[in-house]
């Protein structure tokens, strides 16, 4: 089942790639026009590397059979760098962040979720209920600024951005700022689709054998009440992953969102299309590692029935 | 309740936006150069930004590309959806599986990455917003779309239709569509919100709505960047943007309540 999912990505990337490479080419301009002409010893010196002068489709053709053995090329931008060493450089700290935003806002998540289902329509839901809306309704750009003007401009709590090679000083506001809109839909869920399970006979029976309110959650309902959340999960990636790039934007971090953003400015079209393949892999992956799990919380799941 | 709150936010908001613009004596483009940074007062309302511009005629105006984008993207992403769902939901068997599993193939795709390249390569044209954001959000629609027009073309007046000998032309247009109404205006309402924050997404990195024109987002951004100066000029575009969005959010939560009967038990 893995190796055909698998198998079954290759067209997808090879889509991702074909779609983004001609979307590079017939944009306007490209990664040399500049005020000054550039002489023709120069520009042989640049056919040579990036193979510029060749037919668009001979370039296509030679860079997919470089990708299929692992060379992304050089970078137009950053000269002395290869694709390879800047997505070995971007990744760790993009996927930093995100490991952490996806831990937070699944922890914080799933406890706001099941306050809000135990004391449903009393305060405490109403409260973690008006939060989530709030929450999901206000984009992370906007959110970012205040949590920097407040926490590292007015009270210098915190750095207001860079990297540091990843301290944890460094880490803390990007990865709140990343992780809020997810906690508030994941609470959602959670109590949505644990009210349901609250309504179940068996949950009823649970209750009516005398167990504690605590021991039917954690025993009996989060385990059938996790399912919509673990197929929530593969869109909250493919999420945090765009969100990131703002986000790194306004931290100014040295990830992949930065890289591609800046790529995409300077038609630095190898840097852009590696970017692209490695997010594609990573969403693939990731929604693969979605459905094994799926299928280990709820073995009633088939081979076909994965959706 | 979430409904009427929802919907007098947006209305409140739509009205503003709209009719607002016609009580300031402002130009949004005209610079003030002894106002610059000026706080909220009795002239400027929203106060003036870094550059010396009435802030509160750029907020509504902004506010009128924001809504627009919203509302017209959305109708380019329901217009797909809606066709492709229902194709795929009527014909059925073996042409539904393979449009289905085109639309997983598109859900694989990281489109908003591709949004952005589109954005940054042809970012001057407005109209390709539209229809790149819009080309990005259908996905929902059209599963929705497909599972509701299975649902209906087991319903006995469908099969009522075809054995009066109906064409299939027919039973789409008269039977089908009317019936997917209720679903259609949910998702679209539920869609608006996602698009405006699209746009506003792409305005803060500076590749969506460009000057002279403005947007909430390109607002929001031109506040963040001046901040330390002028924090107004980044909390009033932010509470506005903000605040559309839950209303919109919240209309299209209390439509879908109202709607889906199996959701009423939760409440």
């Amino acid at each position: 089942m893995v190796v055909k999912r698998l198998l079954w990505a290759m067209p997808v990337l090879w889509l991702i790639l074909t779609i983004t490479f001609f979307l590079l080419r017939v944009a306007p301009g490209g990664p040399f026009d500049q005020e000054r002409e550039l002489t023709p010893e120069m520009m042989q010196l640049i056919n040579d590397k990036y193979q510029l002068d060749q037919p668009l489709i001979h370039q296509y053709g030679s860079y997919l059979s470089a990708t299929l053995h692992g060379d992304l090329g050089p970078s137009f931008q950053y000269i002395d760098y290869s694709v390879n060493e800047l997505v070995a450089l971007g990744l760790p700290v993009s996927l930093k962040l995100g490991f952490w935003a996806l831990l937070l806002a699944l922890v914080l998540g799933l406890l706001l979720g099941m306050i809000a289902a135990t004391y449903a329509n009393k305060w405490p839901d109403l409260v973690a209920m008006i939060t989530a809306v709030i929450g999901i309704s206000t984009p992370n750009f906007v959110i970012a600024p205040l949590l920097v003007l407040w926490l590292a401009v007015h009270w210098q709590w915190l750095p207001v951005g860079g990297w540091s090679g990843g301290h944890w000083t460094y880490v803390v506001l990007p990865v709140i700022t990343l992780s809020l809109p997810y906690i508030a839909s994941i609470a959602r869920l959670v109590r949505g689709s644990l009210l349901e399970v609250y309504s179940q006979p068996f949950v009823r029976t649970a209750k009516a054998k005398g167990l504690s309110d605590s021991s039917v959650l954690f025993k009996h309902a989060l385990r059938p009440a996790m399912l919509p959340l673990v197929s929530y999960l593969g869109p909250t990636a493919v999420g945090l992953m765009t969100g990131s790039v703002v986000i790194e934007q306004i931290f100014g971090i040295p990830g992949m969102g930065r890289y591609f953003v800046q790529g995409a400015l300077n038609r630095d079209y190898t840097l852009v299309l590696g970017v692209v393949l490695v997010v594609g892999l990573l969403m693939v992956l990731f929604n693969l590692l979605v459905d094994v799990l799926y299928r280990w919380i709820d073995p009633r799941m088939g081979v076909e029935g994965s959706h | 309740m979430k409904l009427k709150l929802g919907l007098g936010l947006l209305f409140i908001i739509v009205v503003m936006v709209l009719i607002g613009p016609v009580f300031s004596e402002f130009d949004p483009e005209t610079i003030h150069w002894d106002d610059m940074a000026i706080p909220p007062d009795s002239i400027y309302w929203m106060g003036t930004d870094v550059m010396g511009r009435d802030l509160y005629i750029r907020i509504l105006l902004g506010g009128q590309v924001s809504l627009m984008v919203g509302i017209v993207a959305t109708l380019v992403s329901v217009v797909i959806g809606v066709f492709y769902g229902m194709a795929a939901g009527f014909l059925g068997g073996r042409v539904d599986a393979v449009m289905m599993r085109l639309v997983d193939v598109f859900y694989a795709l990281p489109f908003l990455f591709l949004v952005i390249l589109l954005m940054v390569f042809f970012g001057q044209y407005l109209w390709l917003l539209f229809v790149a954001i819009g080309c990005y959000l259908w996905l929902d629609m059209a599963r929705i779309v497909r599972g509701q027009t299975m649902m209906l073309k087991r319903q006995a007046f469908v099969e009522a239709a075809h054995a009066l000998g109906q064409s299939n032309k027919k039973i789409i247009f008269s039977h089908v569509l009317p019936n997917l109404k209720g679903v259609v205006i949910v998702y679209a309402t539920l869609t608006i919100p996602q698009v405006i924050m699209i746009e506003s997404f792409l305005s803060f990195l500076g590749l969506g709505v460009q000057e002279p024109m403005t947007s909430w987002g390109a607002l929001v951004n031109e506040g963040a960047s001046n901040m330390d100066m002028a924090v107004w000029s980044l909390l009033f575009p932010a509470l506005f943007l903000a605040l559309t969005l839950i209303g919109f959010n919240l209309v299209g939560d209390g439509l879908r309540d109202r709607w889906d009967p199996a959701l009423q038990n939760n409440k």
